[in-house]
């Protein structure tokens, strides 16, 4: 149930598929309702979100400011394009680190997988390089590519 | 694990799908400079300018062997780029794993509205 997968996909792409237990609606709130973001979406453990912004509704603004308590934190900031309750969400990001990163495209798929859903996130970043370097230094919560066991060659 | 200069430079060098494919091979066993160019379609000056970016990110190194230079896979470089990688996968199944317990705890609040 909870097997996570992460692949990269072309050039520019990476995808991470998840299952989950509960219907696509739920799955959808608690991608865009900030009170149930701000529960899950922390990375390592000892993270907080202190600020979590989101308007789910066409250009509304994203907002998400992480901590670890020890006065190191990050924040990411976006906006909703396109909302398809409770199937399909896009949304651009980019991380501030603090440096500002090139944006990320997202789309996010909700399709209801017998009683559950199966998520599908599917990131677009302008270029090769970008993505690297997005593997590089990490997201809000973490990504994998393994181009190596992709190409598999371990 | 490597520093994260290395590691930048690490999937730098990986953003190419020619750089990809010597990997590929190389991970299969050493090989000369003639022997990696061999299924590509482009030149031998090429593919070494290909090796010396695998080189300069610590991801192949060299073999002296008479008048040959062998290449093969660096494993510190490779492992340090795939212990990084577990880390960050590893953050991110967390994040989801907590989002299960809160979809748990939405569905027992919706039972509990029914109710």
């Amino acid at each position: 149930m909870s097997k996570m997968t992460l692949q990269t996909e072309g050039d520019t792409h990476v995808v991470v598929t998840r299952r989950f237990a509960a219907p696509p609606e739920a799955v959808y709130r608690a991608h865009t309702d900030p009170k149930l973001v701000q529960k899950w979406m922390l990375g390592p453990e000892g993270w907080t979100m202190p600020v979590c912004i989101s308007e789910p509704k066409p250009g509304g603004k994203i907002r998400y400011e992480w901590s670890n308590g020890k006065g190191a934190g990050f924040h990411l900031t976006g906006e909703y394009l396109e909302l398809e309750p409770y199937s399909r969400l896009v949304h651009v990001e980019r991380m501030h680190l603090p440096d500002t990163t090139p944006d990320n495209h997202v789309e996010t798929r909700f399709d209801a997988d017998g009683t559950g859903t199966l998520m599908t996130v599917r990131m677009t970043l302008p270029d090769a390089q970008t993505r690297a370097a997005m593997l590089a230094t990490g997201m809000e919560s973490g990504m994998e590519a393994s181009y190596v066991r992709l190409e598999g060659m371990i | 694990m490597a520093g994260v200069a290395n590691l930048d430079a690490a999937f730098s060098a990986l953003a190419d799908p020619t750089r990809r494919a010597i990997l590929a091979r190389l991970a299969k066993g050493e090989a000369t400079v003639m022997e990696l160019a061999a299924p590509f379609e482009i030149t031998q000056p090429a593919i070494s300018q290909h090796l010396k970016v695998l080189e300069d990110a610590g991801l192949v190194m060299r073999r002296v062997d008479g008048t040959k230079r062998p290449r093969r896979l660096a494993k510190p470089g490779v492992e340090a780029m795939d212990q990084w990688l577990a880390m960050l996968r590893k953050a991110l199944e967390k994040s989801y794993d907590r989002l299960d317990e809160v979809l748990a705890s939405m569905e027992k609040q919706k039972r509990g509205e029914k109710r």
